[in-house]
């Protein structure tokens, strides 16, 4: 009898990265000096059941590495060895090391050898087994050659892939990034260029081979600038003027942007898998405990109506109470059941901020600066799919914290502040949304930096003057940075556009608020989940739509007498001390209402991006709660409609997203705004 | 196991075999038109639609297929062809096509389907210059039985930029 050992290689993939996460964050935490059996406890048994794993499945180098780690912790957890810095860095080393060989073993490639031994031999060394001159004064050596960077010589070959355009990335602002490092020379590739009449302007043909000189140039650094095309592109970074070095070097610093691939770090950036984020997902055992009392609750009622049949000659009024009372006892634990499958795909949103420590503790080191990180509200739960996508703006959003935001040490002992900054995430429910907030308590916007940054770059008028919530606006535009020296960590600006971009994909938004020389906080709502939503149904001519019920603010009959014209085209409906603008829902659509008499109708008042509007609609149906469906399936997006459902007649109702509805309303009518905008984005 | 290693074996020489390929074919104003039959998912009846605002006329709108919103067009009018009202013999088929390497459902409006053929690569001619209808549509031409056949190139149907560029021309 043979038992397929492969089919639990997944699980014990899986298992293996999040015991590496585990020893990640507890080997943060061990930083502080003292050493707390509990952390330490759990980072041996994480490292145990990884050694044990691999040697099951007969993964001999992994096992074998893993073995010099435990022993390592063993002794520490024995008392035997104090802890140092020293320690947990290579501690941490071999994590990252642990982590690329796992990933390498999943997706068959190959080992850096190189790497895996001399991490093996520092342990060793460290273990005292072998004291081995030659190894660690070669490790001496390859410090001095990071630390200081002799002048060096990059060859960069950019191959990125055809939607990068699309994402917001301009080549030109890397390129004119890299140069900043250096004497840089571009050399494009135009091989891959369709005929003009092929061609799709939104498309990147061209790949590019850069060389680029200069003094102390880090391959860090130059990753830092692809670091947000990274995931579209091709990208192999060598170094021509010592190429082993090069190529150690880039083991060891991966570091950072592996931290921030939960689960599936690629084992090398130039070749990521393309889809790393279907996965399985664990479930709490008493999550699927409520799932099967709900089910036995079902069975009940269905056992209880079932009474109910038979005979129905003497169908009397008490039997039709029962049947009634058994109809809304089934309603009720549909909707518990349907509650409790959704969350399912639920997960507490510690797994995307537990990235963060490890970050922040990399970052206010090479910064010099010193920052307290608080997380709290970590249990917060939010659907998977959010999860995934939400990481990488959070990621950028604390990094300008930290590096914007939070001042060095020294000027912030002049402000009268305490030198320690301290960087908040923090989460919570409210309503149906989730909110995500980063703020610090650092220098805070400069509104006057923002603005002439902005007019120098044209993207506002000379003699404007907008409001302050206009201003902080400025910062989501492509393109825009105040950072008065640009780092490698932030200041490129092309990184808060695509924060926005990213966040309004899943259907959230961002808020700034800031206050000079206090700080600043960055709001992020999202819905809860991308599945459902509570919708309220309403006709407009022959078509039904939906509406979300969270944006309505409330419907009401349309009073002739408090509708207004604006220059005579414009309409706007007065209700009470305000006046807000009529949107024609079927004019924007092409479609026909009941009559073209707006008195006929009803309005439905909603609230989008911060603006009011009054919908007109013909009749209001029924409230329920819909499944989104995406209409860019099969289809494409579609201006003003954020996807469809069906109905319980089973025809398609499409649902309406009321900020572009708004946004519709404001453009004059035709389509030729929309299309410069979406070949914009 | 065997039966396995069987069914690979003859999908390969049926690929080997001169590539001839069966197309399903339906007829549209009087002229008859095939598709790939792999591609072909299901066929059924002509149903109400649920308009989508903003868009071309030929794509009459979209439907629930068993929980998938699937768009519907109406080849005649993406033809320019003139219009017919919608019969008894209406159907629409239900293609998989593939556009911009993502692969989409989709259903076209046909007048009737008529039959299912075996077309050898050899047989299918290339295409003359039309002029007024959109060549790019149109894989070549096939006889069979002193008929012609015209496969279509599914994929460019539901063509995204085509479609924003007639809706440009529409409003």
């Amino acid at each position: 009898m043979s038992i397929d050992i492969t089919q639990f290689h997944q699980t014990f993939f899986e298992e293996s990265f999040e015991g590496l996460d585990v020893m990640e964050s507890g080997l943060l935490e061990l930083d502080i000096g003292a050493v707390d059996s509990d952390v330490i406890n759990a980072i041996f048994r994480a490292a145990h059941s990884i050694k044990g794993g691999s040697a099951t499945f007969g993964f001999t180098n992994i096992a074998t590495f893993t073995h010099a780690m435990e022993t390592l912790l063993d002794e520490i957890r024995d008392g035997n060895r104090a802890v140092s810095t020293e320690i947990v860095d290579i501690l941490l080393q071999s994590v990252d090391c642990l982590r690329d060989m796992i990933t390498a073993q999943r997706d068959g490639e190959e080992n850096d050898q190189e790497r895996i031994d001399q991490l093996q031999k520092e342990l060793d060394t460290l273990l005292g087994k072998e004291p081995g001159k030659d190894v660690s004064k070669q490790h001496t050596e390859d410090e001095t050659g990071v630390e200081n960077a002799l002048p060096s010589e990059w060859i960069i070959s950019f191959t990125p892939q055809p939607h990068l355009l699309k994402t917001g990335n301009d080549p030109a602002l890397l390129f004119r990034e890299l140069q900043s490092l250096g004497d840089l020379e571009i050399e494009a590739d135009t091989g891959k260029l369709p005929p003009l009449a092929e061609m799709d302007p939104e498309s990147c043909y061209l790949s590019w081979k850069l060389r680029l000189r200069g003094d102390a140039i880090t391959e860090e650094a130059i990753r830092e600038i692809f670091s947000w095309v990274e995931d579209d592109c091709d990208l192999e970074i060598r170094n021509a003027s010592s190429e082993v070095r090069g190529g150690e070097k880039r083991e060891t610093e991966k570091t950072e942007e592996r931290v921030g691939e939960k689960g599936a770090p690629p084992k090398k950036p130039g070749k990521k898998p393309l889809t790393p984020e279907s996965s399985s997902i664990r479930v709490s055992i008493d999550k699927v405990d409520t799932l099967i009392n709900m089910v036995g609750e079902l069975v009940i009622t269905q056992s209880m109506m079932g009474n109910l049949d038979g005979d129905f000659e003497d169908f009397d009024h008490a039997r039709l109470e029962q049947l009634r009372e058994g109809l809304s006892l089934l309603e009720r634990n549909i909707r518990e059941l349907q509650e409790s499958v959704m969350r399912i795909r639920m997960l507490p949103i510690s797994f995307v901020f537990s990235r963060f420590p490890r970050m922040v503790h990399d970052l206010s080191q090479k910064l010099g600066k010193q920052i307290n990180f608080e997380m709290s509200g970590e249990q917060t739960e939010l659907d998977k799919t959010v999860m995934e996508k939400i990481g990488d703006p959070l990621v950028h959003l604390v990094r300008n914290s930290i590096d914007h935001g939070i001042e060095p040490p020294e000027v912030r002992r002049q402000r009268g502040k305490p030198e320690m900054g301290s960087v908040h995430l923090n989460a919570f429910h409210k309503g149906g949304n989730i909110v995500i907030e980063i703020s610090d308590d650092g220098a805070g916007l400069n509104k006057e930096r923002i603005l002439e940054k902005a007019r120098e770059k044209g993207l506002i008028e000379e003699d404007c003057q907008p409001s302050e919530e206009k201003i902080y606006e400025l910062l989501f535009q492509p393109g825009f940075s105040t950072a008065e020296t640009v780092s490698d960590i932030s200041g490129r600006g092309v990184g808060m556009d695509v924060v926005r971009r990213n966040i309004r994909e899943l259907g959230g938004n961002i808020d700034v608020t800031s206050s000079e020389g206090q700080g600043t906080t960055f709001t992020i709502r999202l819905p809860l989940t991308l599945a459902i939503l509570d919708g309220q149904l309403v006709r407009i001519g022959r078509e039904t739509y939906i509406i979300p019920l969270i944006s309505i603010i409330e419907s009401l009959l349309i009073a002739p007498g408090n509708i207004n014209s604006i220059a005579s085209k414009s309409e706007v409906y007065k209700l009470r001390d305000e006046y807000i603008p009529i949107v024609r829902t079927h004019e924007l659509f092409g479609t026909r209402a009941d009559s073209d008499n707006i008195e006929e109708g009803l309005l439905v008042v909603i609230e989008g991006d911060g603006q009011k509007a009054g919908l007109y609609v013909d009749e209001l149906l029924g409230q329920q709660q819909v499944v989104i469906k995406s209409l860019e399936t099969n289809y494409q997006k579609v201006d003003g409609i954020s996807g469809a459902t069906i109905l319980g007649d089973g025809t398609v109702a499409l649902i309406l997203d009321v900020e572009g509805l708004i946004g519709m309303s404001r453009r004059p009518r035709g389509n030729k705004a929309q299309q410069e905008e979406r070949a914009v984005a | 196991m065997s039966s396995v290693s069987d069914s690979t074996r003859l999908e390969i020489s049926s690929d080997t075999q001169a590539d001839s390929s069966q197309y399903l074919t339906f007829l549209l104003g009087g002229e008859e038109y095939g598709v790939d039959i792999l591609r072909v998912q299901e066929i059924k009846g002509w149903d109400n639609v649920t308009q989508i605002p903003n868009t071309p006329d030929y794509i009459k709108g979209v439907i629930n297929l068993r929980g998938a919103i699937v768009p519907i067009i109406d080849l005649r009018q993406r033809f320019n062809l003139e219009n017919t009202q919608y019969g008894p013999t209406t159907v629409v088929i239900v293609l998989k096509v593939r556009n911009n390497e993502k692969e989409r459902t989709v259903g076209i409006v046909v007048d009737a389907v008529s039959d299912v053929y075996n077309i050898a690569g050899d047989d299918m001619k290339p295409p003359p210059d039309f002029g007024d209808i959109d060549v790019e549509f149109v894989n070549g031409l096939a006889t069979i039985d002193d008929k012609m056949v015209i496969t279509l190139n599914i994929d460019e149907l539901l063509n995204t930029p085509a479609i924003a560029e007639s809706a440009m021309t529409t409003h």
